[in-house]
């Protein structure tokens, strides 16, 4: 992996500008110094209760995510570029959702196969001619992106449902400014922490046009043993707005309302953190009780916001993205400035067999699969894994992406060996209402493995504070 | 506002964190006994007495054959299977305290969440006789801990209510609940100063509520009476764990905060009157005379009667 992308050191050895302070500053400290930092964080992060929940381990249910105290830097010019990618982006992704729950023109242009959307999964016959408020459906999006070279990004995927992470974004930069004042006294850091404010502005711009006065929010959760309820009660601690789950709210004469200990109060959006399937047992999974009976319809009628829309999740599936660069110029009338990862469909008979030729090569993804469960990344993966994996791909090809293995950059990290570099992503968080908003940075996921690709928090994952310099 | 899920929560909160203090004085009086020569103890002050007081009896019979001194600490320490076990108390405490962090301020929270920290490690190696009174005398400093960091921190509204509400109706629970397991220690016989044994079991008794210095404030008897052991426990307007102070609590402070916050009265808060009032007037002589038991029986069933009006009248799910 020595060709990767080194975001501190040129591959002469010299340091990137943005890196020049903390590169002296690096070489001041001491290995015992930064574990003693690191025990220091991790008190801090444990006694605050910032862990996240682990699927499928009965011990230590509830853990930290490994945090690494050297931060990502970017340079101005870098983030303003990647700014403009993520703006661009983002509003495709929006004008996208609103297409195809309307005419669908994209597809009548033959940009789109109609099949790819009528027999997904994650498109909502039941939103067909939803106009949501300002006609904006994914009003938080996650996009994951990763950088192969000084100035060539690439997006991984998409996340259009109920992205997560923003919390870590925040709370690495708190433990950052109180663990190393010095290190922002030297940068000009950007600040991020007005995120909540922002959030809290786009909720209130999206409320249904029927909602008169004061809008009021909610924050919807599935409960304390969700992975991650930490984020939902963070958030709405830090927007001043109610965490509620699917058992405090109530449809009744056509609006929705929250049990109070007084008479009900009125509630006009709702920032659900539940997925699309779970949100009304009415309308969706009959068998849900974390949703509210009655809520798509009162949201069909504009008397609620839902946020982000069901059925939004039809802009992030992993099929529909290899159509991006396509969907982007198609509303836009631009070139994306960010760049897609070449995808191999493996419904395609052709593609399935390239795939299954060049497995070792290549990272293989459920078409709905998240976190890092259920893929296979070809080139790290053992003999009898690729088997395996041969054997679930014949059976439900249509079910699997498949992506060739990108050079991602790193970062130096502090590991046991001492400063090494390690693989990062990137998820800058974008907020669309009355305008869009987008946090400088966003939230950087590190490999903590040498070499590894896989910088999921659920497969051992860590997180970096992102930095962007200020001119 | 306040959700009604968010004040159910709350008043659990403070319920079970009551009770996980309530139950470590307990297994310290008992783990005391334990340590006295046989002439000193009577026969019923085995552990299975102890049981009896915290109430876990049944759950005990479904696991264990015998009440030994192992299976006992361990059932009421960390048994999960327990509801009622400490480490139980404390989870379900912090789980509820947890779903409604945004109710809580960070003082709070943190108490909550470091104690269960801590606590979600220890393992039954870890209490050993040695180690046992050192354990709790931390769990009721974590709990006291609690509480203060509520006092110091937290707004005084319908949510600190809620919790104080929580608080004090599990306190009368104990009290009287222990008052039961040991009527018949304080029923009057006759006159005599009492034997060993039954001046260990009134010191053991007023031990449990944290009481036994402040009995000698209170009475300033050379020797216990149990007269007076009875009245201090239930209607001694000055000690903070008798049924008549708690009660004064509940119904003079936090339900009545909400109501006038609300400015609504609930069948909760005529309830909590009544039962104010009714020991506000009551003597331990008429008391006796109708029979303690029965007078401590009909005292449980009202304060259980309280939980359920309140959570009807505030909408707890």
């Amino acid at each position: 992996m020595g060709d990767n992308f080194n975001e501190m050191l040129e591959a002469d050895g010299s340091v990137r500008p943005p890196y020049a302070l903390l590169h002296k500053w690096l070489e001041t400290q001491t290995p015992t110094d930064l574990r003693a930092k690191i025990r220091e964080a991790e008190s801090i992060f444990r006694r605050l209760g910032i862990t996240f929940a682990v699927y499928g381990s009965e011990e230590a249910s509830e853990r930290l995510i490994p945090f690494d105290i050297i931060p990502r830097i970017f340079a101005a010019s870098e983030w303003r570029r990647l700014e403009a990618g993520i703006a661009q982006r983002v509003g495709a992704l929006n004008a996208f959702i609103d297409d195809i729950y309307h005419r669908q023109e994209i597809v009548r242009a033959g940009k789109v196969p109609g099949d790819l959307i009528a027999q997904n999964e994650a498109y909502l016959p039941q939103m067909a001619g939803h106009s949501p408020a300002r006609s904006v459906y994914s009003h938080i999006i996650g996009t994951d992106i990763v950088r192969v070279g000084a100035n060539e990004f690439y997006v991984l995927e998409d996340n259009c449902r109920t992205p997560s992470g923003v919390s870590y974004m925040l709370e690495d930069r708190e433990a950052m400014m109180f663990l190393f004042p010095d290190l922002f006294a030297k940068h000009r850091v950007a600040p991020i922490e007005h995120y909540p404010e922002l959030l809290r502005e786009t909720l209130d711009s999206v409320a249904p046009p029927q909602c008169d006065g004061e809008p009021t929010c909610v924050v919807l959760t599935p409960g304390i043993y969700n992975s991650a309820f930490f984020e939902h009660a963070f958030l709405a601690d830090e927007m001043g707005v109610q965490l509620v789950t699917g058992d405090d709210l109530f449809v009744q004469d056509g609006w929705l309302y929250m049990r109070t200990t007084q008479s009900p109060v009125r509630v006009d959006v709702v920032y659900r953190r539940i997925d699309d399937d779970y949100l009304d047992p009415l309308t969706f999974n009959p068998a849900s009780t974390l949703g509210v009976p009655g809520i798509f319809d009162i949201y069909r009628a504009g008397r609620v916001t839902i946020v982000n829309a069901p059925g939004a999740g039809i802009a992030d599936d992993k099929a529909v993205y290899s159509f991006m660069p396509d969907i982007v110029e198609f509303y836009t009338g631009e070139k994306p400035i960010l760049n897609n990862v070449p995808t191999w469909r493996c419904s395609d008979s052709d593609s399935l067999a390239y795939v299954l030729d060049h497995l070792e090569e290549l990272v293989v993804k459920e078409v709905h699969g998240s976190g890092g469960y259920g893929m296979l990344v070809g080139p790290t993966a053992s003999k009898k894994e690729v088997a395996t994996f041969r054997q679930i791909l014949k059976k439900r090809p249509g079910n699997y992406i498949a992506q060739p293995t990108l050079a991602l950059s790193s970062c130096p990290t502090f590991v046991k060996s001492g400063v090494a570099p390690r693989h990062v992503d990137l998820r800058p968080f974008a907020l669309t209402g009355d305008r869009l908003r987008i946090t400088p940075g966003g939230f950087t996921r590190v490999a903590m493995k040498q070499g590894s690709l896989v910088v999921n928090s659920s497969q051992g994952g860590g997180t970096k504070d992102t930095w962007v310099l200020e001119d | 506002m306040l959700l009604g899920r968010t004040a159910a929560s709350l008043f659990w909160m403070a319920r079970y964190m009551e009770r996980a203090e309530n139950m470590a004085r307990l297994i310290e009086v008992s783990y005391r006994i334990s340590l006295m020569p046989k002439p000193f103890r009577a026969h019923q002050d085995d552990w299975s007495s102890t049981l009896r007081s915290a109430h876990c009896e049944a759950t005990f019979a479904d696991k264990y054959d015998t009440a030994s001194q192992a299976n006992v600490i361990q059932h009421l320490v960390l048994d999960r299977e327990n509801p009622s076990s400490i480490r139980s108390s404390m989870e379900t405490a912090r789980n509820n305290g947890r779903a409604v962090r945004t109710a809580l301020s960070r003082d709070v929270w943190e108490s909550l969440n470091a104690t269960w920290n801590e606590l979600s490690s220890i393992r039954m190696s870890q209490l050993s006789s040695d180690k046992l009174p050192g354990f709790l005398d931390w769990i009721k400093q974590r709990s006291m801990l609690f509480r203060g960091a509520m006092l110091g921190t937290a707004l005084r509204q319908d949510s600190f209510h809620f919790c104080q509400a929580g608080t004090f109706i599990e306190r009368a629970d104990n009290t009287a609940r222990i008052l039961d397991v040991k009527y018949h220690i304080l029923l009057p016989r006759g006159s005599g100063p009492g034997s060993s044994v039954d001046r260990q079991q009134w010191a053991s008794l007023l031990r449990s509520v944290s009481a036994h210095r402040a009995y000698r404030w209170a009475y300033r008897d050379a020797s216990y009476k149990p007269w007076n052991v009875a009245q201090f426990l239930i209607l001694n307007p000055a000690m903070p764990r008798s049924l008549l102070f708690c009660c004064d609590w509940i119904s003079n402070k936090a339900l009545r905060e909400i109501e006038k916050e609300y400015d609504l009265t609930l069948p909760c808060h005529e309830t909590a009157t009544d039962m104010e009032t009714l020991l506000k007037t009551a003597n331990m002589e008429k008391i006796f005379q109708d029979g303690l038991h029965e007078f401590l029986s009909d005292f449980i069933a009202r304060n259980n009667r309280l939980t359920s009006e309140i959570a009807a009248a505030y909408n707890f799910p």
